[in-house]
Protein backbone atom coordinates (compact mmCIF):
# COMPACT_ATOMS: atom_id res chain seq x y z
CA UNK A 1 0.00 0.00 0.00
CA UNK A 2 2.27 2.70 -1.61
CA UNK A 3 1.62 6.18 -2.65
CA UNK A 4 0.55 7.26 -6.01
CA UNK A 5 3.88 8.79 -6.37
CA UNK A 6 4.68 12.44 -8.22
CA UNK A 7 1.45 13.61 -9.77
CA UNK A 8 0.43 16.92 -12.22
CA UNK A 9 -2.24 19.40 -11.92
CA UNK A 10 -4.09 19.72 -14.96
CA UNK A 11 -6.00 22.97 -16.07
CA UNK A 12 -9.32 22.89 -18.38
CA UNK A 13 -10.36 25.95 -19.70
CA UNK A 14 -14.13 26.71 -20.21
CA UNK A 15 -15.73 29.42 -23.15
CA UNK A 16 -18.57 28.83 -22.74
CA UNK A 17 -21.00 30.74 -19.61
CA UNK A 18 -21.77 29.57 -16.64
CA UNK A 19 -25.26 30.76 -14.84
CA UNK A 20 -25.17 30.77 -11.49
CA UNK A 21 -27.49 30.23 -8.87
CA UNK A 22 -27.52 34.11 -7.93
CA UNK A 23 -28.00 35.12 -11.55
CA UNK A 24 -24.82 36.22 -11.98
CA UNK A 25 -22.45 34.77 -14.66
CA UNK A 26 -19.16 33.92 -15.84
CA UNK A 27 -17.94 34.74 -19.17
CA UNK A 28 -15.21 31.38 -18.96
CA UNK A 29 -13.37 30.25 -16.28
CA UNK A 30 -10.67 27.32 -15.87
CA UNK A 31 -10.69 24.75 -13.33
CA UNK A 32 -7.68 23.03 -11.84
CA UNK A 33 -8.04 19.21 -11.25
CA UNK A 34 -5.69 15.74 -10.58
CA UNK A 35 -6.31 12.25 -11.94
CA UNK A 36 -5.03 9.16 -10.67
CA UNK A 37 -5.49 5.90 -12.08
CA UNK A 38 -6.73 4.63 -15.49
CA UNK A 39 -10.34 5.28 -17.21
CA UNK A 40 -11.43 1.74 -18.35
CA UNK A 41 -12.57 1.48 -21.89
CA UNK A 42 -16.35 1.42 -20.98
CA UNK A 43 -15.66 4.50 -18.90
CA UNK A 44 -17.35 2.87 -16.01
CA UNK A 45 -14.59 3.33 -13.32
CA UNK A 46 -14.18 6.61 -12.32
CA UNK A 47 -14.68 8.85 -8.79
CA UNK A 48 -14.79 12.42 -8.47
CA UNK A 49 -14.22 13.57 -4.94
CA UNK A 50 -15.53 17.03 -3.70
CA UNK A 51 -13.01 18.70 -1.50
CA UNK A 52 -13.73 21.20 1.75
CA UNK A 53 -13.30 24.20 3.07
CA UNK A 54 -9.58 24.94 2.64
CA UNK A 55 -8.22 22.13 0.06
CA UNK A 56 -8.13 21.59 -3.24
CA UNK A 57 -7.81 19.35 -6.52
CA UNK A 58 -4.57 17.69 -4.78
CA UNK A 59 -6.10 14.93 -3.13
CA UNK A 60 -3.31 12.63 -3.13
CA UNK A 61 0.71 11.82 -3.98
CA UNK A 62 3.17 14.38 -4.04
CA UNK A 63 4.53 17.22 -6.34
CA UNK A 64 8.06 16.27 -7.90
CA UNK A 65 10.70 18.02 -6.02
CA UNK A 66 8.28 18.70 -2.57
CA UNK A 67 8.10 15.10 -0.65
CA UNK A 68 6.20 16.88 1.82
CA UNK A 69 3.33 18.19 -0.44
CA UNK A 70 1.15 14.90 0.12
CA UNK A 71 -2.22 15.32 -0.77
CA UNK A 72 -5.48 16.33 1.55
CA UNK A 73 -7.21 12.29 0.95
CA UNK A 74 -3.66 10.79 -0.05
CA UNK A 75 -4.66 8.32 3.19
CA UNK A 76 -7.27 7.07 1.45
CA UNK A 77 -6.25 7.33 -2.00
CA UNK A 78 -3.42 5.67 -3.98
CA UNK A 79 -2.73 2.24 -5.17
CA UNK A 80 -4.13 -0.74 -2.20
CA UNK A 81 -5.49 2.37 -0.15
CA UNK A 82 -9.40 2.21 0.86
CA UNK A 83 -10.11 3.76 -2.58
CA UNK A 84 -7.82 1.70 -4.97
CA UNK A 85 -6.33 3.33 -7.88
CA UNK A 86 -5.21 -0.09 -8.85
CA UNK A 87 -8.85 0.11 -9.61
CA UNK A 88 -10.52 3.31 -10.00
CA UNK A 89 -9.99 6.50 -12.15
CA UNK A 90 -9.93 9.13 -9.43
CA UNK A 91 -10.82 12.84 -10.43
CA UNK A 92 -9.57 15.45 -7.97
CA UNK A 93 -11.51 19.07 -8.77
CA UNK A 94 -10.71 22.53 -7.57
CA UNK A 95 -13.89 24.65 -6.96
CA UNK A 96 -14.64 27.68 -8.38
CA UNK A 97 -13.42 30.96 -6.18
CA UNK A 98 -10.97 29.10 -4.77
CA UNK A 99 -7.25 30.22 -4.25
CA UNK A 100 -5.68 26.97 -5.89
CA UNK A 101 -5.90 27.42 -9.75
CA UNK A 102 -9.33 27.58 -10.05
CA UNK A 103 -10.96 30.82 -11.59
CA UNK A 104 -11.18 33.15 -8.36
CA UNK A 105 -11.43 36.86 -6.57
CA UNK A 106 -7.68 36.93 -7.66
CA UNK A 107 -7.94 36.58 -11.04
CA UNK A 108 -8.44 39.08 -13.72
CA UNK A 109 -11.97 40.05 -14.17
CA UNK A 110 -12.28 39.97 -18.46
CA UNK A 111 -14.83 42.49 -17.49
CA UNK A 112 -12.32 45.35 -15.86
CA UNK A 113 -9.05 44.18 -16.19
CA UNK A 114 -8.97 44.22 -12.59
CA UNK A 115 -8.75 41.06 -10.26
CA UNK A 116 -12.07 39.90 -9.30
CA UNK A 117 -11.86 40.99 -5.70
CA UNK A 118 -15.17 40.65 -4.14
CA UNK A 119 -17.11 41.28 -7.29
CA UNK A 120 -16.20 37.46 -8.09
CA UNK A 121 -20.23 36.07 -7.51
CA UNK A 122 -20.91 34.10 -4.86
CA UNK A 123 -21.09 30.59 -5.88
CA UNK A 124 -23.10 27.65 -4.72
CA UNK A 125 -22.70 24.23 -3.82
CA UNK A 126 -24.66 23.69 -7.19
CA UNK A 127 -22.50 25.62 -9.14
CA UNK A 128 -19.85 24.05 -8.27
CA UNK A 129 -21.14 20.77 -9.12
CA UNK A 130 -22.52 22.61 -12.03
CA UNK A 131 -19.06 23.20 -13.14
CA UNK A 132 -17.98 19.75 -12.09
CA UNK A 133 -20.01 18.38 -14.30
CA UNK A 134 -18.83 20.19 -17.56
CA UNK A 135 -15.37 18.73 -16.52
CA UNK A 136 -17.03 15.02 -16.48
CA UNK A 137 -18.09 16.28 -19.74
CA UNK A 138 -15.07 17.05 -20.94
CA UNK A 139 -13.57 13.93 -19.98
CA UNK A 140 -16.10 11.75 -21.56
CA UNK A 141 -17.33 10.51 -18.20
CA UNK A 142 -20.92 9.91 -18.82
CA UNK A 143 -21.70 8.20 -15.16
CA UNK A 144 -19.46 8.28 -11.89
CA UNK A 145 -19.24 4.89 -10.07
CA UNK A 146 -19.04 7.23 -7.01
CA UNK A 147 -19.00 10.56 -6.09
CA UNK A 148 -17.47 11.52 -2.79
CA UNK A 149 -16.56 14.44 -0.36
CA UNK A 150 -16.52 14.97 3.92
CA UNK A 151 -17.63 18.14 4.90
CA UNK A 152 -18.20 20.55 2.32
CA UNK A 153 -17.24 18.02 0.32
CA UNK A 154 -20.14 15.76 1.27
CA UNK A 155 -22.55 18.51 0.26
CA UNK A 156 -20.93 18.36 -3.12
CA UNK A 157 -21.52 14.46 -3.42
CA UNK A 158 -25.34 14.60 -2.12
CA UNK A 159 -25.74 17.55 -4.70
CA UNK A 160 -24.84 15.60 -7.21
CA UNK A 161 -27.49 12.68 -6.61
CA UNK A 162 -29.98 15.28 -6.40
CA UNK A 163 -28.65 17.41 -9.93
CA UNK A 164 -27.84 14.46 -11.66
CA UNK A 165 -29.49 11.33 -10.48
CA UNK A 166 -28.19 9.40 -13.41
CA UNK A 167 -24.95 10.61 -13.44
CA UNK A 168 -23.78 8.71 -10.51
CA UNK A 169 -23.78 5.24 -9.45
CA UNK A 170 -22.84 5.63 -5.22
CA UNK A 171 -23.08 8.75 -3.33
CA UNK A 172 -20.55 8.95 -0.28
CA UNK A 173 -21.49 11.94 1.99
CA UNK A 174 -19.07 12.13 5.27
CA UNK A 175 -19.32 13.97 8.06
CA UNK A 176 -21.55 16.05 5.99
CA UNK A 177 -24.99 17.85 6.81
CA UNK A 178 -28.25 18.65 4.76
CA UNK A 179 -27.70 21.98 6.08
CA UNK A 180 -26.12 24.43 8.29
CA UNK A 181 -27.55 25.28 11.58
CA UNK A 182 -28.03 28.46 13.24
CA UNK A 183 -24.79 27.72 15.26
CA UNK A 184 -22.74 26.82 12.41
CA UNK A 185 -23.51 30.04 10.08
CA UNK A 186 -22.81 31.78 13.54
CA UNK A 187 -19.39 30.81 13.38
CA UNK A 188 -18.70 31.29 9.70
CA UNK A 189 -20.05 34.89 10.46
CA UNK A 190 -17.70 35.62 13.17
CA UNK A 191 -14.89 34.48 10.99
CA UNK A 192 -15.73 36.83 7.69
CA UNK A 193 -16.34 39.37 10.31
CA UNK A 194 -12.68 39.41 11.16
CA UNK A 195 -11.60 39.25 7.99
CA UNK A 196 -14.03 42.12 6.86
CA UNK A 197 -13.16 44.14 9.80
CA UNK A 198 -9.48 43.90 9.03
CA UNK A 199 -7.84 47.51 7.86
CA UNK A 200 -5.79 45.39 4.85
CA UNK A 201 -9.18 43.97 3.38
CA UNK A 202 -9.75 47.31 1.47
CA UNK A 203 -13.37 46.03 0.72
CA UNK A 204 -12.08 42.96 -1.08
CA UNK A 205 -9.51 44.93 -3.52
CA UNK A 206 -6.40 44.51 -1.36
CA UNK A 207 -4.51 42.73 -4.10
CA UNK A 208 -4.25 46.07 -5.88
CA UNK A 209 -3.06 47.82 -2.35
CA UNK A 210 -0.17 44.75 -2.22
CA UNK A 211 -1.44 43.64 1.21
CA UNK A 212 -3.15 40.63 2.59
CA UNK A 213 -5.96 40.79 5.41
CA UNK A 214 -3.62 38.69 7.31
CA UNK A 215 -4.95 39.07 10.71
CA UNK A 216 -8.69 38.97 9.62
CA UNK A 217 -7.78 35.32 7.95
CA UNK A 218 -5.87 34.22 11.18
CA UNK A 219 -8.70 34.91 13.50
CA UNK A 220 -10.98 33.06 10.94
CA UNK A 221 -8.98 30.32 10.75
CA UNK A 222 -8.74 30.18 14.65
CA UNK A 223 -12.47 30.24 15.36
CA UNK A 224 -12.96 27.67 12.42
CA UNK A 225 -10.16 25.41 13.35
CA UNK A 226 -11.91 24.91 17.30
CA UNK A 227 -15.26 23.90 15.33
CA UNK A 228 -13.02 21.07 14.11
CA UNK A 229 -11.88 19.80 16.93
CA UNK A 230 -13.34 17.76 19.76
CA UNK A 231 -13.62 18.96 23.12
CA UNK A 232 -12.14 15.99 24.49
CA UNK A 233 -9.53 16.15 21.80
CA UNK A 234 -8.46 19.61 22.92
CA UNK A 235 -8.48 18.76 26.33
CA UNK A 236 -5.91 15.33 25.65
CA UNK A 237 -3.98 17.57 23.32
CA UNK A 238 -3.25 20.62 25.11
CA UNK A 239 -5.39 21.18 28.34
CA UNK A 240 -4.62 23.58 30.22
CA UNK A 241 -0.98 23.19 29.58
CA UNK A 242 1.26 26.18 29.43
CA UNK A 243 3.82 27.27 26.54
CA UNK A 244 6.68 28.03 29.00
CA UNK A 245 6.12 25.13 31.36
CA UNK A 246 9.74 25.07 32.25
CA UNK A 247 9.98 28.73 33.78
CA UNK A 248 8.05 27.80 37.22
CA UNK A 249 5.14 26.98 35.29
CA UNK A 250 4.02 30.59 35.94
CA UNK A 251 1.22 32.74 34.52
CA UNK A 252 2.49 35.65 31.98
CA UNK A 253 0.32 37.96 33.34
CA UNK A 254 -0.29 39.90 30.38
CA UNK A 255 -2.39 39.40 26.74
CA UNK A 256 0.88 36.97 24.89
CA UNK A 257 0.69 33.53 24.71
CA UNK A 258 0.11 31.53 28.39
CA UNK A 259 -1.47 28.36 26.99
CA UNK A 260 -0.65 25.39 24.34
CA UNK A 261 -4.08 26.03 22.95
CA UNK A 262 -3.38 29.68 21.99
CA UNK A 263 -0.08 29.15 20.45
CA UNK A 264 -1.69 25.90 19.08
CA UNK A 265 -4.33 28.03 17.19
CA UNK A 266 -2.45 31.27 16.53
CA UNK A 267 0.28 28.93 14.48
CA UNK A 268 -2.57 27.04 12.54
CA UNK A 269 -4.09 30.90 11.61
CA UNK A 270 -0.41 32.53 11.03
CA UNK A 271 0.29 29.41 8.30
CA UNK A 272 -3.24 29.64 6.84
CA UNK A 273 -2.85 33.25 6.29
CA UNK A 274 0.11 32.00 4.45
CA UNK A 275 -1.27 30.70 1.78
CA UNK A 276 -5.34 30.96 2.01
CA UNK A 277 -6.74 33.94 0.53
CA UNK A 278 -9.34 35.93 1.60
CA UNK A 279 -11.97 36.76 -0.31
CA UNK A 280 -12.05 33.03 -0.71
CA UNK A 281 -12.30 32.70 2.35
CA UNK A 282 -15.76 35.19 2.65
CA UNK A 283 -17.31 33.23 -0.43
CA UNK A 284 -16.91 29.05 0.61
CA UNK A 285 -18.33 29.74 4.26
CA UNK A 286 -21.51 31.74 2.44
CA UNK A 287 -21.56 28.65 0.10
CA UNK A 288 -21.71 26.89 3.20
CA UNK A 289 -24.53 28.60 4.49
CA UNK A 290 -26.42 28.89 1.78
CA UNK A 291 -26.66 24.87 0.93
CA UNK A 292 -29.85 23.70 1.86
CA UNK A 293 -31.63 21.61 -0.97
CA UNK A 294 -34.52 20.97 1.29
CA UNK A 295 -35.43 25.09 1.25
CA UNK A 296 -36.89 24.20 -2.16
CA UNK A 297 -39.49 21.80 -1.06
CA UNK A 298 -40.25 23.37 2.42
CA UNK A 299 -37.83 22.18 4.31
CA UNK A 300 -38.70 18.82 3.15
CA UNK A 301 -35.47 16.88 2.51
CA UNK A 302 -37.45 13.49 1.94
CA UNK A 303 -38.85 15.55 -1.29
CA UNK A 304 -35.74 16.78 -1.87
CA UNK A 305 -34.07 13.54 -1.97
CA UNK A 306 -36.75 11.67 -3.74
CA UNK A 307 -35.23 12.26 -7.46
CA UNK A 308 -32.11 10.38 -6.08
CA UNK A 309 -30.95 7.31 -8.09
CA UNK A 310 -27.75 6.31 -6.44
CA UNK A 311 -26.93 3.96 -3.68
CA UNK A 312 -25.98 5.88 -0.78
CA UNK A 313 -22.79 5.94 2.12
CA UNK A 314 -23.23 8.18 4.74
CA UNK A 315 -20.97 8.31 7.97
CA UNK A 316 -20.11 10.13 10.76
CA UNK A 317 -18.34 10.53 13.52
CA UNK A 318 -19.61 10.93 17.34
CA UNK A 319 -17.44 13.93 18.56
CA UNK A 320 -17.76 16.10 15.31
CA UNK A 321 -20.14 18.84 16.54
CA UNK A 322 -19.54 20.63 13.51
CA UNK A 323 -21.87 18.18 11.80
CA UNK A 324 -22.84 15.48 14.12
CA UNK A 325 -24.22 12.42 13.46
CA UNK A 326 -27.89 13.97 14.02
CA UNK A 327 -27.19 15.77 10.82
CA UNK A 328 -25.95 12.87 9.04
CA UNK A 329 -29.20 10.77 10.25
CA UNK A 330 -31.40 13.48 8.80
CA UNK A 331 -29.69 12.24 5.12
CA UNK A 332 -30.37 8.68 6.18
CA UNK A 333 -33.75 8.63 7.18
CA UNK A 334 -34.81 11.08 4.01
CA UNK A 335 -33.43 8.07 2.31
CA UNK A 336 -34.72 5.20 3.77
CA UNK A 337 -38.43 7.49 3.24
CA UNK A 338 -37.45 7.27 -0.67
CA UNK A 339 -36.18 3.73 -0.17
CA UNK A 340 -32.92 4.34 -1.16
CA UNK A 341 -30.15 1.78 -0.83
CA UNK A 342 -28.32 3.44 2.12
CA UNK A 343 -25.58 2.47 4.19
CA UNK A 344 -24.54 4.56 7.45
CA UNK A 345 -21.35 4.25 9.62
CA UNK A 346 -21.52 6.25 12.68
CA UNK A 347 -17.57 5.74 13.59
CA UNK A 348 -16.72 6.13 17.48
CA UNK A 349 -13.78 8.33 16.48
CA UNK A 350 -12.30 10.96 18.92
CA UNK A 351 -11.05 13.74 16.93
CA UNK A 352 -14.18 15.57 16.02
CA UNK A 353 -14.92 16.97 12.57
CA UNK A 354 -11.43 16.70 11.46
CA UNK A 355 -11.75 12.65 11.67
CA UNK A 356 -12.94 12.10 8.06
CA UNK A 357 -8.86 13.43 7.37
CA UNK A 358 -7.42 11.22 9.77
CA UNK A 359 -6.45 7.61 9.81
CA UNK A 360 -9.13 5.35 12.03
CA UNK A 361 -9.15 1.64 11.35
CA UNK A 362 -13.11 1.48 11.12
CA UNK A 363 -13.68 4.12 9.18
CA UNK A 364 -10.95 2.89 6.43
CA UNK A 365 -12.13 -0.46 6.46
CA UNK A 366 -15.85 0.66 5.93
CA UNK A 367 -14.83 2.70 2.93
CA UNK A 368 -12.76 0.34 1.51
CA UNK A 369 -14.97 -2.42 2.02
CA UNK A 370 -17.60 -0.30 0.10
CA UNK A 371 -15.71 0.34 -2.29
CA UNK A 372 -15.12 -3.03 -2.69
CA UNK A 373 -18.73 -3.98 -3.43
CA UNK A 374 -18.92 -1.04 -5.76
CA UNK A 375 -16.53 -3.06 -7.97
CA UNK A 376 -17.72 -6.38 -7.08
CA UNK A 377 -21.49 -4.52 -8.39
CA UNK A 378 -19.87 -3.40 -11.86
CA UNK A 379 -18.10 -6.58 -12.51
CA UNK A 380 -20.96 -8.61 -12.01
CA UNK A 381 -22.84 -6.15 -14.14
CA UNK A 382 -20.09 -6.52 -17.39
CA UNK A 383 -20.88 -10.61 -16.54
CA UNK A 384 -24.07 -9.69 -16.72
CA UNK A 385 -23.98 -7.90 -20.09
CA UNK B 1 -26.02 -17.30 -0.19
CA UNK B 2 -29.04 -19.66 -1.27
CA UNK B 3 -31.05 -21.72 0.58
CA UNK B 4 -29.17 -24.98 0.61
CA UNK B 5 -25.88 -23.15 2.05
CA UNK B 6 -28.19 -21.19 4.72
CA UNK B 7 -30.04 -24.35 5.75
CA UNK B 8 -26.55 -25.66 6.25
CA UNK B 9 -24.92 -23.23 8.42
CA UNK B 10 -28.08 -21.50 10.20
CA UNK B 11 -31.01 -23.74 10.19
CA UNK B 12 -32.79 -21.61 11.94
CA UNK B 13 -32.70 -18.45 9.68
CA UNK B 14 -33.28 -20.67 6.94
CA UNK B 15 -36.88 -21.85 8.79
CA UNK B 16 -37.28 -18.43 9.43
CA UNK B 17 -36.84 -17.31 5.79
CA UNK B 18 -40.12 -19.26 4.82
CA UNK B 19 -41.96 -16.81 5.91
CA UNK B 20 -41.04 -13.81 4.54
CA UNK B 21 -43.00 -13.27 0.81
CA UNK B 22 -40.90 -12.72 -1.75
CA UNK B 23 -40.12 -9.21 -2.72
CA UNK B 24 -40.67 -8.25 0.53
CA UNK B 25 -39.62 -4.64 2.19
CA UNK B 26 -37.72 -6.49 5.27
CA UNK B 27 -35.83 -4.67 8.47
CA UNK B 28 -33.55 -6.74 10.09
CA UNK B 29 -32.68 -5.64 14.16
CA UNK B 30 -29.99 -6.31 15.00
CA UNK B 31 -29.13 -8.16 11.61
CA UNK B 32 -25.56 -8.85 12.84
CA UNK B 33 -23.48 -10.87 9.89
CA UNK B 34 -26.01 -9.42 7.52
CA UNK B 35 -26.50 -13.49 6.01
CA UNK B 36 -29.89 -13.30 6.28
CA UNK B 37 -31.07 -10.24 4.60
CA UNK B 38 -28.49 -11.07 2.08
CA UNK B 39 -30.55 -14.53 1.25
CA UNK B 40 -33.30 -12.55 1.22
CA UNK B 41 -31.75 -10.24 -1.23
CA UNK B 42 -30.28 -13.02 -3.54
CA UNK B 43 -33.18 -15.46 -3.07
CA UNK B 44 -35.96 -14.17 -2.82
CA UNK B 45 -35.53 -10.49 -3.86
CA UNK B 46 -36.30 -8.62 -0.78
CA UNK B 47 -35.13 -5.03 -0.58
CA UNK B 48 -34.25 -3.21 2.95
CA UNK B 49 -31.63 -2.42 5.52
CA UNK B 50 -30.58 -3.65 8.47
CA UNK B 51 -29.82 -2.37 12.13
CA UNK B 52 -26.44 -3.11 13.87
CA UNK B 53 -24.36 -1.61 16.73
CA UNK B 54 -21.50 -3.42 16.99
CA UNK B 55 -18.68 -1.81 14.28
CA UNK B 56 -17.46 -5.46 12.95
CA UNK B 57 -20.87 -6.92 12.71
CA UNK B 58 -21.38 -3.33 10.44
CA UNK B 59 -18.12 -3.94 8.63
CA UNK B 60 -19.18 -7.60 7.83
CA UNK B 61 -22.79 -6.64 7.02
CA UNK B 62 -21.34 -4.03 4.21
CA UNK B 63 -18.72 -6.76 3.27
CA UNK B 64 -21.54 -9.19 2.40
CA UNK B 65 -23.07 -6.47 0.35
CA UNK B 66 -26.42 -5.80 2.28
CA UNK B 67 -27.48 -1.79 2.93
CA UNK B 68 -26.64 -1.92 7.15
CA UNK B 69 -27.42 1.22 9.45
CA UNK B 70 -25.32 1.47 12.54
CA UNK B 71 -27.97 2.46 14.99
CA UNK B 72 -28.58 1.82 19.16
CA UNK B 73 -31.90 -0.42 18.90
CA UNK B 74 -32.12 0.25 22.67
CA UNK B 75 -32.99 4.21 20.81
CA UNK B 76 -36.49 2.69 19.36
CA UNK B 77 -36.97 2.93 15.26
CA UNK B 78 -37.63 6.26 14.82
CA UNK B 79 -35.61 6.30 11.40
CA UNK B 80 -38.21 4.49 10.07
CA UNK B 81 -41.92 5.40 9.32
CA UNK B 82 -45.30 3.73 10.40
CA UNK B 83 -45.91 0.45 7.92
CA UNK B 84 -42.66 1.04 6.15
CA UNK B 85 -41.90 -2.80 6.06
CA UNK B 86 -43.75 -5.63 5.03
CA UNK B 87 -41.76 -7.74 7.47
CA UNK B 88 -39.48 -7.27 10.18
CA UNK B 89 -37.11 -9.59 11.47
CA UNK B 90 -35.29 -9.40 15.19
CA UNK B 91 -33.74 -12.55 15.35
CA UNK B 92 -31.84 -13.59 18.46
CA UNK B 93 -32.00 -9.88 19.78
CA UNK B 94 -34.32 -9.07 21.73
CA UNK B 95 -33.19 -11.02 24.84
CA UNK B 96 -30.33 -8.42 24.40
CA UNK B 97 -32.00 -5.28 25.38
CA UNK B 98 -32.94 -3.01 28.40
CA UNK B 99 -36.50 -1.90 26.83
CA UNK B 100 -37.58 -5.11 25.17
CA UNK B 101 -41.16 -4.15 25.28
CA UNK B 102 -40.42 -0.29 23.98
CA UNK B 103 -38.82 -2.08 21.22
CA UNK B 104 -41.19 -4.56 20.46
CA UNK B 105 -43.82 -2.36 20.10
CA UNK B 106 -41.41 0.14 17.69
CA UNK B 107 -41.09 -3.10 15.56
CA UNK B 108 -44.91 -3.72 14.74
CA UNK B 109 -45.27 0.05 14.45
CA UNK B 110 -42.67 0.27 11.30
CA UNK B 111 -43.62 -3.51 10.01
CA UNK B 112 -46.95 -4.99 8.40
CA UNK B 113 -45.63 -7.91 10.13
CA UNK B 114 -42.48 -9.19 12.72
CA UNK B 115 -40.66 -12.38 12.88
CA UNK B 116 -39.18 -12.51 16.58
CA UNK B 117 -37.38 -14.81 17.73
CA UNK B 118 -35.52 -15.70 21.34
CA UNK B 119 -33.24 -18.48 23.26
CA UNK B 120 -36.32 -20.56 25.19
CA UNK B 121 -34.72 -20.30 28.18
CA UNK B 122 -37.30 -23.08 29.59
CA UNK B 123 -35.40 -25.68 27.02
CA UNK B 124 -35.00 -28.98 29.15
CA UNK B 125 -30.93 -28.74 29.54
CA UNK B 126 -31.32 -24.83 31.08
CA UNK B 127 -34.00 -26.82 33.39
CA UNK B 128 -31.56 -29.04 34.07
CA UNK B 129 -28.74 -27.17 34.52
CA UNK B 130 -31.14 -24.53 36.99
CA UNK B 131 -32.30 -28.05 38.57
CA UNK B 132 -28.90 -28.84 39.28
CA UNK B 133 -28.12 -25.16 41.27
CA UNK B 134 -26.26 -24.12 38.23
CA UNK B 135 -27.10 -21.31 35.27
CA UNK B 136 -27.42 -22.64 32.12
CA UNK B 137 -24.85 -22.43 29.14
CA UNK B 138 -25.46 -23.79 26.24
CA UNK B 139 -24.84 -23.47 22.32
CA UNK B 140 -27.27 -21.02 22.13
CA UNK B 141 -26.68 -19.09 25.51
CA UNK B 142 -22.78 -19.74 25.84
CA UNK B 143 -22.07 -16.87 28.17
CA UNK B 144 -21.12 -17.38 31.89
CA UNK B 145 -23.85 -15.57 34.12
CA UNK B 146 -21.27 -12.02 34.47
CA UNK B 147 -20.61 -11.60 30.65
CA UNK B 148 -23.87 -12.58 28.85
CA UNK B 149 -25.08 -9.66 26.78
CA UNK B 150 -28.33 -11.77 27.09
CA UNK B 151 -29.94 -9.31 29.88
CA UNK B 152 -33.77 -10.64 29.46
CA UNK B 153 -34.13 -14.44 30.08
CA UNK B 154 -37.98 -15.63 28.66
CA UNK B 155 -39.58 -18.60 27.82
CA UNK B 156 -41.90 -19.28 24.83
CA UNK B 157 -44.59 -18.65 27.26
CA UNK B 158 -43.64 -15.97 28.70
CA UNK B 159 -43.18 -14.49 25.44
CA UNK B 160 -46.81 -15.01 24.32
CA UNK B 161 -47.87 -13.28 27.32
CA UNK B 162 -46.11 -9.78 26.80
CA UNK B 163 -47.45 -10.50 22.89
CA UNK B 164 -50.49 -10.45 23.98
CA UNK B 165 -50.02 -7.46 26.56
CA UNK B 166 -48.81 -5.28 23.48
CA UNK B 167 -51.51 -5.93 21.72
CA UNK B 168 -50.44 -8.72 19.04
CA UNK B 169 -51.69 -11.30 17.30
CA UNK B 170 -49.72 -14.33 16.99
CA UNK B 171 -49.87 -15.77 13.85
CA UNK B 172 -47.55 -18.65 14.03
CA UNK B 173 -45.40 -19.45 17.11
CA UNK B 174 -42.95 -22.50 16.58
CA UNK B 175 -40.63 -23.66 18.64
CA UNK B 176 -37.05 -24.75 16.77
CA UNK B 177 -34.45 -27.47 17.95
CA UNK B 178 -31.27 -27.67 15.72
CA UNK B 179 -33.30 -25.65 13.12
CA UNK B 180 -36.44 -28.04 13.26
CA UNK B 181 -39.70 -26.94 14.68
CA UNK B 182 -40.75 -29.28 17.65
CA UNK B 183 -44.37 -29.48 18.33
CA UNK B 184 -44.41 -31.76 20.92
CA UNK B 185 -43.73 -30.18 24.50
CA UNK B 186 -42.17 -27.06 22.43
CA UNK B 187 -41.13 -25.01 25.73
CA UNK B 188 -39.86 -27.87 26.87
CA UNK B 189 -37.71 -29.54 23.78
CA UNK B 190 -37.64 -26.00 21.32
CA UNK B 191 -34.32 -24.02 22.24
CA UNK B 192 -35.22 -21.22 20.21
CA UNK B 193 -38.59 -19.27 20.22
CA UNK B 194 -39.79 -18.30 17.22
CA UNK B 195 -43.01 -15.78 16.64
CA UNK B 196 -44.78 -14.18 13.87
CA UNK B 197 -46.86 -11.16 15.07
CA UNK B 198 -49.22 -8.72 13.81
CA UNK B 199 -51.12 -5.55 15.19
CA UNK B 200 -54.20 -6.84 16.03
CA UNK B 201 -56.51 -4.54 13.54
CA UNK B 202 -58.96 -1.98 15.78
CA UNK B 203 -61.99 -4.90 15.49
CA UNK B 204 -60.17 -7.25 17.09
CA UNK B 205 -58.42 -5.00 19.57
CA UNK B 206 -61.86 -3.95 20.79
CA UNK B 207 -62.93 -7.37 21.34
Amino acid sequence: MGSIGNVTPQAMHFAEPLRLQSGAQLADYTLMYETYGTLNAARSNAVLLCHALNASHHVAGTYDGDPKSAGWWDNMVGPGKPLDTDRYFVIGVNNLGSCFGSTGPMHVNPATGKPYGAAFPLVTVEDWVAAQARLADRLGIEQFAAVMGGSLGGMQALAWSIMYPQRLRHCMVIASTPKLSAQNIAFNDVARQAILSDPDYHGGDFYEHGVVPKNGLKVARMVGHITYLSNDDMAEKFGRKLRNAAENNAYAFDFGIDFEIESYLRYQGDKFSEYFDANTYLLITKALDYFDPARDFNGDLTRALASTKAQFMVVSFTTDWRFAPDRSREIVEALISNRRRVTYAEIDAPHGHDAFLLDDTRYMNMVRAYYNRIWTESVTDVEAA
Amino acid sequence: MNFEELSALRPDLAFIAHWVPKGAHVLDVGCGDGVMLRHLQVDKACSGYGIEIADDKLLESTKIGINVLQHDMEKGLGLFGDNSFDTVLCLSSLQMMQHVEALLRDIVRVGAEAIVSFPNFAYWPHRVALARGRMPVSKLLPYEWYDTPNVRCATIYDFEELAAECGLEVLERVALADGKPVSFLPNLRGSLGVFRLRKKTRAQSST
